[in-house]
């Protein structure tokens, strides 16, 4: 089963949760809201006489079905890829769908858009939705034609029998929809089998993206209100514990348009020290803020640098007390004491910004009682409370109201920015629109923390592993921010997310690994969740020890891998979503080696690297593997990636070309961070504060991507965020065979490949 | 005062001569499809036309540009089908779409100034396009369906 279920949230994708009666949507709206703009995000509320039968879509008395989405749109689709699984089981024409991107009410429940979980938490859910209405209409439909149910078949919005068919429009004009089923009914609801999928694993348009070519997309930083300011703040030092000691703004007034600033009081502790500068314009808070001048204590992590963080790690996993084990096998210091040999290696990043391109930002307001918070956001589940908290109202009397998002990569998970437009939306008592600039949303970014890890490996007679040994450390964002999220260990708790990857698929024998919480990190800045989060890290090392692993067993890395992909044990896998194990793994990396034209001969100063992950979490595993071509330009030590190969197998796939693009653009995240991104922690701020020193991948730098998905009917899986895991370790390891380095950081410069160069001689 | 033209209309905005054309045109013109990214010219979010020439507004003041023609993705084409925009829809270019209104303007003075473009003028061009989602390998495909539509067009008229 997986994580999330462990941890009592399975509630949350069940539908038996939901009020799934069948029956028509009374005049009483479950959402009391108004739309705020029609254009963008409407508040949901079926009109009399639709058919209803869940929360999660409506049809109209002219069939058009509309699609509750609750997950942000940030570039992945989701609402199409959503509304195709619905659709599929309602026997819908996609023609008459529509998607809505609803705003926050508690009867969604969790409302979290991350971990790459979209498509694998929604399918099971909106797979019975879609059946119970398809089996509602038909019975309906049935009954108006005046032939068995049984006799009648459901296709593109219309039940027929033999030359007779009714629509399903018609059906709801004419008809008497009140069918309820009960929990266990829809539970059990039989879903069609993949061969019967009409929607689903077919090309499709994603219904986002004409907007997003001529303009019209809204996003957070879009939203205005009548009579709002603009805000800009005043970061402060460090990001915990900084207070206000004074403000002189005698500059500032001399302003055109500036209006005053304003120290913060927030109870709930997320924006220690902001001062928010208030002007008529944006460009006037932008220069009014600049001349402000705050004075401020600062808190923890004013004199902590990035070489502290991990010389702090670097002790926590050297010590063998602390720290929380996921696997800690009986007979692993045994093995490692018998072993014939054994190899110990460190590997380390450094922190990384997301730089999304619209910096965060929020627009609030007091709206007859209720505040409102126009923003794109990932989390809302996690951030409402806090808001709520801040504003000291209950949360019922708080609307987040949803936007398409500018780029999220997990900066959007963490809704800390709402928080400072809403306190300062209540002490002025007008609309403010809180928007960072560049340098701004960089510095308050929640950056992905620097992490260090050292892995052993016990080998035996033959060569044949043993034992082995992962020991990580880095900031734990879910500590800081979503307690509730903390996983069960063997002697405690733990953040999933920053260690997950560690648990690998590989049989070694006996396993230990252990998550270190680094605290000095978690005190010093606020870790935050990054593309891939920890298995962007613990990839890095685990896929590059195995290449130096099987490199010291004189074994072909591919052939190493494959022994220990045997699919046995805790390796088999289970259902629901990891059916097949280990062998599915297996599988990937051997076609990727295939494509990837492993073992081929290369040019002077070119390699081939190899790696595989099962993207984000064992509960739900995508199986990725991936092949690198890389080219060395040895007077610069620049590292060229000529191409990279890439199989996966995500199960099902529900919308196969935005699969596709979610897969080219997390494996050039990959890349990038690999080679390209990469900042530094100085004394309690970030090094890098704009897009001129921070360089992310540009479009002269894209390599040749080969990508393919195994062809599965299997449970679907997640898409955004594994290829990110794959890609550094098999540039590494490719290096590696170009040139016979072995570079154990990211990112790799070219500073760095220089001097490993020089060191071989 | 200050007086120039966007999409074709003249419009007179009362602020400093200082304030960056990106802002005119989103907050007080109202276009938003022109985005705010970086405010250093480094990310290409905010590119317009000036006078048809690709200009990044954040760094652009107002006053710097009288009387001049300003060119916003509002005002590329009336029905949103310039051949950039159907290639960007056929071939499925944008993901979270924040950059795109700036890369399709970029692409369309890239494609005036070389029709048939070669892999490197576009790695020349659009390189100042920041794109976070990393939709590059889409948006050199799309430039290169748009300008063969753009070719055939201009060799039947």
């Amino acid at each position: 089963m997986t994580r999330l279920q462990h941890r009592g949230l399975n509630e949350t994708f069940s539908p038996s949760r939901r009020a799934f009666l069948i029956g028509m949507a009374g005049a009483c709206c479950a959402f009391g809201f108004a739309p705020a703009d029609a254009a963008t995000n409407s508040a949901v509320v079926a009109a009399p006489g639709d058919f209803e039968p869940t929360i999660w879509y409506s049809i109209d008395r002219d069939g058009i079905v509309t699609v509750n989405i609750i997950r942000a749109e940030m570039g992945q689709h989701v609402g199409t890829a959503l509304a195709r699984i619905l659709a599929d089981e309602l026997e819908a024409d996609w023609g008459k769908v529509r998607i809505v991107a609803v705003d926050t009410d508690p009867k969604w429940g969790l409302m979290v858009t991350g971990g790459s979980w979209s498509v694998w938490m929604t399918f099971p859910v909106f797979s019975r939705a879609g059946a119970a209405g398809r089996i509602a209409l038909v019975d309906e439909g049935a009954r108006l034609l005046g032939v068995p149910a049984h006799q009648c078949v459901a296709r593109k919005s219309a039940v027929g029998a033999a030359d007779r068919s009714i629509s399903y429009a018609e059906i709801i004009q004419r008809g008497d929809l009140r069918r309820t089923f009960t929990a266990d009914e829809l539970a059990n609801m039989p879903i069609k089998p993949a061969s019967e999928r009409r929607l689903i694993g077919r090309a499709v348009k994603a219904i986002d993206i004409p907007a997003k070519t001529n303009g019209t997309a809204r996003y957070g930083i879009d939203a205005t209100v009548e009579g709002m300011v603009y805000a800009r703040p005043k970061i402060p030092p460090t990001r915990n514990g900084a207070s206000v000691r004074s403000i002189d703004d005698s500059a500032a007034r001399r302003v055109k348009g500036y209006i005053r600033c304003l120290a913060l009081e927030d109870p709930s502790g997320t924006v220690p020290g902001w001062v928010m500068v208030f002007a008529s314009s944006y460009p006037a808070a932008i220069r009014a803020a600049d001349l402000v001048k705050v004075d401020w204590t600062p808190g923890e992590g004013a004199n902590v640098s990035e070489q502290d963080v991990l010389a702090y790690g670097a002790m926590q996993v050297t010590d063998p007390s602390g720290g929380i084990f996921l696997v800690d096998d009986d007979g692993l210091d045994a093995a490692f004491g018998n072993a014939s040999s054994t190899l110990e290696r460190s590997y380390t990043t450094s922190s990384v910004l997301h730089a999304q391109l619209e910096p965060v930002n929020a627009l609030a307001f007091e709206k007859d009682g209720v505040f409102e918070i126009h923003t794109g956001n990932q989390w809302q589940s996690l951030f409402l409370p806090v808001i709520a908290k801040a504003l000291d109202l209950p949360q019922e009397r708080i609307v987040m109201r949803t936007y398409s998002i500018g780029g999220g990569f997990g900066r959007r998970l963490n809704g800390d920015y709402a928080v400072p437009a809403a306190l300062a939306a209540k002490a002025l008592g007008k609309p403010v629109k809180l928007v960072l600039t560049r340098p701004d949303d960089m510095r308050f970014d929640s950056f992905r923390s620097p992490s260090i890890q050292t892995l052993r490996m016990a080998f035996g007679d033959g060569g044949k592993v043993v034992a082995m040994e992962h020991h990580a450390s880095a900031g734990w964002p879910t500590r800081i921010m979503a307690q509730g999220f903390m996983a069960k260990g063997l002697n405690g708790s733990y953040d999933p997310f920053a260690i997950a990857g560690a648990d690998h698929w590989y049989d070694v024998g006996a396993h230990r690994v252990r998550a270190l919480s680094n605290d000095l990190a978690n005190r010093s800045f606020r870790p935050g969740w990054l593309r891939s989060v920890g298995p962007g890290w613990t990839n890095w090392a685990l896929e590059s020890f195995m290449d130096e692993a099987a490199h010291a067993a004189a074994v072909d890395p591919v052939a190493f891998r494959l022994g220990m992909l045997d699919g046995k044990g805790r390796n088999a896998g289970s259902a629901p979503s990891a059916v097949g194990g280990a062998k599915r793994q297996a599988a990937v990396l051997q076609r990727a080696a295939q494509r990837g034209t492993w073992g081929s001969a290369m040019p002077k100063d070119a390699g081939l690297g190899i790696a595989t992950t099962f993207g984000q979490e064992r509960g739900m595993p995508t199986w990725t593997a991936c092949v690198a071509r890389v080219r060395i330009e040895r007077s610069s030590g620049a590292v060229i990636v000529e191409k990279l190969t890439l199989v996966l197998d995500a199960g099902t796939i529900v919308d196969p070309d935005g699969a596709l693009a979610q897969v080219e653009g997390s494996a050039l995240w990959g890349l990038s961070m690999a080679l390209h991104e990469g900042t530094e922690f100085v004394k309690g701020q970030v090094k890098d504060t704009n897009l001129d020193t921070y360089t992310p991948l540009r479009i002269g730098q894209v390599p040749e991507l080969d990508i393919q998905f195994i062809d599965s009917s299997e449970a679907p899986v997640g898409l955004g965020e594994p290829a990110t895991t794959v890609v550094a370790p098999a540039i590494g390891n490719a290096i590696f065979a170009a040139v016979g380095v072995r570079l154990r950081h990211l990112p790799i410069r070219p500073s760095a490949v220089l001097e490993a160069l020089a060191q071989n001689g | 005062m200050l007086t120039f033209h966007v999409n074709g209309r003249p419009v007179t905005v009362d602020v400093e001569d200082d304030t960056p054309l990106l802002w005119v045109i989103r907050d007080v013109i109202g276009l938003t499809g022109t985005k705010f990214g970086c405010g250093i010219g480094m990310c290409g979010a905010c590119t317009v036309h000036v006078g048809g020439r690709p200009t990044r507004s954040c760094i652009t003041p107002v006053g710097s540009i009288p009387g001049a023609e300003v060119t916003t993705i509002e005002g590329l084409d009336p029905e949103g089908r310039h051949p950039l925009q159907k290639a960007w829809i056929d071939l499925q270019v944008p993901q979270c779409g924040y950059c795109q209104s700036g890369q399709i303007m970029q692409a369309v003075c890239l494609l005036k100034d070389f029709p048939s473009p070669t892999d490197q003028d576009i790695d020349g061009v659009m390189t100042g396009n920041l794109c976070r989602c990393m939709t590059y390998v889409r948006i050199r495909k799309a430039i290169k369906q748009a300008a063969a539509e753009l070719r055939r067009s201009a060799s039947n008229d």
